[in-house]
């Protein structure tokens, strides 16, 4: 009974101090037209927001408030790091780049940072071979060499800077040498070392995020993850991509029997639930996969993929059934011009902007997957380390929660990897989503 | 005469700055504005003139990415820049109305046309739900809707667009308004349909002696509906004046070169002889969509050299006949020549070469052009295609066309269409039908998008091209000042039939088919007593879509 006389009481408290905010800042500034327009319910928004923001202090100085104190932390480091970052482009670049940084919510610049640390961390988490140098270099000036023949002078000299910084990061990494302190696969022999590298609590400083139940480095398996994890998950994206947006757009370019045949067929296949439908494929992979010899991994990117291409060809169809009817879409038919023509050179760049929004998407969707089919025993193999399968591994240890936070977080670290790099992604699918419809205008 | 009466809404030294990227750049540069009590105002002016946003901010309103820099403006002793939300909120819809372009686009579909009409009385309190549901009807009934009782219980896409724009004119009109806005109501429709509207409106204007601002920039519209007239250009007013005084005597250059845009009328080549092939000949056709016949027997000819002008309603199957031209729309009989030779029904069947004969020119240059390809890519695709041409010699070629459409080429060549205005978009669309090197030109109503100074240097260049390269067009139009400047013949259909064709100067002179009598009386002319004549002469009942239903 009191906790409800608790609510009522603090919701007329902030209903009062909106009314109070309100009247008070019409008297200060002499009825200005913010205050003077503003509706009761937007004053009441800002009452709450500061009692929000009252209780979240009033939290975070409890000294039992350990996670939350670290949620906030790490939320400031964040914020700052992407405000920092969004600085720094604003000021290094191609007046291009710079002008997309000037423009570009914070939320985006936290998300094109995490991205940029995820894939740095992936690609440079073991040690880098020569040859992988040498083909980076290489390709690169390929590149450059068909942006400057296809485009103006100054975007050319952009890119090559950018391939430039690209090739330098490379060479300085393989002199450097691998960021993960320890091997995957290596087992020590000190099991279930608590995270915190404090000795006098159970840690120790060589394994600063401690070990698992059989003695393997968390730190070196979470940077590991990055690269089997995210590098799957973006080969099986790029796949389903291939597939549902070829098929899609083929569909909505030729109408008729092939856009039913293979729309209907789409249907099928997202009639079943994914994941139940995923891991029933996977278990018939699992016995597929000794028989052929070929890894379990390249059954899996192939099933993910199939099973994804079904909401990409649905994507590229409808948008492709847009394109298809506008007036230049039939001018290039009526001069004759080829079916490939017509889907990569008049419809696919028109498309680009929603796919890539898609991309993003499907990118997470795809990686969430690959973490849940890994989390429940059939998705990435051990050794490889996994975030996935981490987090199932180490699961139990969230029970120490109240007693020994230091415990507790070592489940959770794989767990905010994934869930960073998914929020991550949709701050900058959302963006890129916003820049185009409002390109449309 | 206006002196008095009393001020109602006085702007001055407006200025308006809109947001493009990261800069405020202007929109207006200074107006001022004098309306009186039941007089009405016509604003003209090219497209981005700052036309639509004087008339939105007279409501004291602009458009998101918009503000108001500087300058006043007054509604009746109110300041309505500064004026508060509440105060603002009490204004609007009450004492001024708005009546937007499209009214398919303005009302809201999920709702019935009286539920939206009683909206504004009953929430401002004027008068209540039953009592305004009856005042709807009889404002429907002034407005000569037909069956006044049961329209306003249908749903928006159950009404024709020109009873929709009459249904909004009565719901701006439900709280009888000081001020109502009119933002170009009839652009939108069709010449039969529109005059039934611009009688519509300005007789209940004059009854309940409301004032209006009326925004258009097709000035024998204007000079038919304002007292006075404000010709705006780019964001600066040129000059002001009463409508007499305007349409006898401009002052400024601008505006007499606006007036001389209806001048521009070609010589009437001689019809070509009986023995003579021609380019293109339409035998017989007849077609459908599915199961719905769209058209009936359709038979023409276009001798070289000429322009043939195919007038008529929209959905009387003029585009459709284009589309069986070109074999995108394969004809259920009959059958089309081409230089005497039968041309395949379905495009697919039909050789490079004959592909290239006959190229198209599109109403919509945003949907014509691939917004993601280059001037010079689009343009230079069809000279390769057709040609094989490479490197240097394609880009000398594709100089050569923008050359041919005034377009200089090294600014041109690599923009994209989202950097051109529509008149440039519109030549850019002919330099890639002209690529092709074609005998025959489909024009689908090519200015009826533009502005008409615009539209005037898109018609002579047409006529420049025809006369330089020997090419016939056929021009698809609803607009007879477009066919009376280029056309050489004349085909008028309705409801998928040929009605009546013959050459130019024969067809602008009686006797004709009644409809196409309708069809000639209904465009506006710029002399102000033009629709009293009209109506005097046809009556209120014989105008329009009533006319076109009794024959």
């Amino acid at each position: 009974m009191s906790a409800w006389l608790w609510i009522i009481a603090t919701l007329l408290a902030v209903a009062a101090l909106g009314w109070v905010f309100r009247a008070g800042g019409r008297w200060v500034t002499g009825n200005a037209p913010r205050f003077r327009d503003m509706s009761y319910g937007e004053a009441f928004g800002f009452a709450l927001a500061a009692a929000a923001l009252a209780g979240g202090t009033w939290l975070y100085l409890q000294p039992g408030a350990v996670f939350f104190r670290w949620a906030v932390q790490g939320f400031v480091i964040f914020a700052v790091a992407a405000y920092l970052f969004r600085e720094l482009g604003r000021l290094i670049g191609t007046e291009g780049t710079r002008k997309l940084f000037r423009q570009m919510p914070l939320t985006a610049a936290f998300g094109i940072l995490v991205i940029l640390v995820y894939s740095f961390v992936a690609i440079f988490a073991g040690q880098i071979s020569l040859r992988t140098v040498i083909i980076v270099a290489v390709v690169g000036m390929i590149l450059t060499e068909i942006v400057r023949r296809n485009t103006g002078d100054a975007a050319a000299t952009g890119f090559g800077g950018l391939v430039f910084a690209v090739n330098l990061v490379f060479v300085v990494m393989y002199l450097v040498g691998p960021i993960a302190p320890h091997g995957q696969e290596q087992v020590f022999e000190l099991a279930n070392v608590v995270a915190g590298g404090d000795p006098a609590l159970g840690g120790n400083p060589d394994f600063p995020l401690g070990t698992d139940q059989i003695g393997r480095d968390i730190l070196s398996r979470l940077i590991f993850g990055a690269q089997n994890t995210v590098g799957i998950a973006f080969v099986t994206t790029l796949l389903a991509f291939f597939l549902g947006g070829t098929l899609g757009l083929l569909a909505a370019t030729l109408g008729g029997w092939l856009d039913q045949l293979l729309s209907r067929g789409v249907d099928v296949l997202m009639a079943i639930p994914s994941l139940i439908f995923a891991l029933l494929l996977m278990t018939i992979a699992a016995v597929w996969a000794p028989q052929t010899g070929i890894p379990l991994t390249y059954f899996m990117i192939v099933i993910i993929a199939v099973i994804d291409s079904t909401r990409v060809f649905r994507l590229a169809r409808a948008v492709g059934i847009n394109i298809v009817v506008m007036d230049y879409i039939e001018a290039a038919k009526l001069r004759g011009e080829g079916l490939g023509y017509l889907v990569f050179r008049e419809i696919l760049p028109n498309a680009t902007a929603p796919l890539l929004a898609e991309f993003g998407l499907r990118f997470c969707f795809v990686f969430l997957t690959i973490a849940a089919l890994s989390f429940l025993g059939v998705g990435i193999q051990p050794p490889l380390a996994d975030w996935g399968t981490m987090v199932r591994d180490l699961a139990a240890f969230i029970n120490y929660a109240q007693f020994a936070p230091m415990a507790a977080v070592t489940p959770l670290l794989a767990a905010g990897a994934i869930a960073l790099l998914t929020v991550g992604v949709n701050f900058v699918v959302d963006w890129m989503l916003q820049k185009s419809s409002g390109l449309k205008e | 005469m206006t002196e008095a009466r009393d001020l109602l809404l006085k702007i001055r030294d407006l200025r308006i700055e809109g947001r493009s990227d990261e800069d405020w750049f202007p929109i207006i540069n200074g107006v001022d504005l004098d309306l009186h009590k039941g007089e009405v105002l016509g604003l003209i002016g090219e497209s981005g003139a700052g036309k639509s946003t004087i008339g939105l901010a007279a409501m004291g309103y602009t458009r998101d990415g918009v503000r108001i820099s500087g300058g006043s403006v007054e509604f009746d002793g109110i300041d309505l820049v500064n004026a508060p939300a509440r105060v603002k909120r009490g204004l609007l819809g009450r004492r001024i109305a708005y009546v937007a372009q499209s009214a398919a686009a303005s009302f809201n579909p999920a709702h019935r046309l009286i539920d939206q009409h009683v909206e504004a009385p009953v929430q401002h309190g004027v008068s209540g739900r039953s009592d305004s549901i009856a005042d709807g009807t009889e404002l429907y009934r002034k407005l000569r809707l037909p069956n006044p009782d049961e329209i306003g219980f249908r749903y928006p896409h159950q009404v024709s667009g020109g009873q929709l724009q009459r249904a909004m004119t009565a719901m701006a009109m439900a709280c009888r308004p000081d001020l109502i806005i009119f933002d170009e109501p009839t652009t939108a429709l069709d010449v039969t349909t529109q005059i039934e509207v611009l009688a519509a409106i300005r007789q209940i204007v004059q009854e309940f002696d409301t004032a209006a601002i009326y925004i258009t920039h097709d000035l024998a519209v204007v000079a038919q509906m304002a007292d006075r007239i404000k010709v705006l250009l780019r964001g600066d007013e040129v000059e002001e004046a009463d409508t007499r005084t305007m349409l006898s005597a401009p002052k400024e250059d601008y505006t007499k070169s606006l007036w001389a845009v209806r001048s521009f009328e070609r010589t009437e080549k001689p019809l070509a002889g009986a023995d003579e092939v021609p380019v293109v000949s339409v035998r017989g056709v007849t077609a459908a969509y599915g199961d719905t016949p769209v058209l009936h027997d359709v038979s023409f000819d276009i001798h070289a050299g000429r322009t043939v002008a195919v007038v008529g309603e929209s959905g009387s199957g003029k585009s459709t006949t284009a589309r069986c031209i070109t074999g995108l729309l394969p004809p259920l009989e009959g059958e089309v020549l081409f230089n005497g030779q039968v041309l395949p029904a379905d495009y697919r069947k039909r050789t490079k070469d004959q592909l290239r004969q006959a190229q198209m020119i599109y109403q919509m240059a945003d949907t014509a052009l691939n917004p993601r390809r280059t001037i010079g890519q689009i343009i230079g695709r069809p000279v390769q295609f057709y040609s094989g041409l490479h490197g240097l010699r394609l880009r000398d070629r594709v100089n050569e066309l923008l050359d041919q459409i005034e377009l200089d080429p090294d600014t041109f060549y690599h923009r994209l269409p989202s950097e051109l205005s529509g008149g440039q978009k519109q030549r850019v669309g002919i330099a890639r039908a002209l690529a092709a090197e074609p005998e025959f030109i489909i024009c689908d109503e090519v200015t009826s998008a533009l502005d008409q100074l615009v539209a005037e240097g898109i018609l002579r260049l047409l006529a420049r091209l025809q006369d330089e390269l020997g090419l016939s067009y056929m021009f698809i139009t609803h607009d007879l000042a477009t066919v009376r400047a280029i056309a050489d013949e004349v085909v008028v259909m309705k409801d998928g039939r040929v009605v009546e064709q013959g050459g130019k100067t024969e067809m602008f002179h009686p006797p004709h088919h009644a409809y196409t009598d309708l069809l000639l009386s209904s465009v506006p002319e710029m002399d102000p007593d033009w629709l009293d004549r009209l109506l005097a002469q046809r009556g209120v009942d014989n105008i329009g879509d009533a006319a076109v239903d009794k024959m």
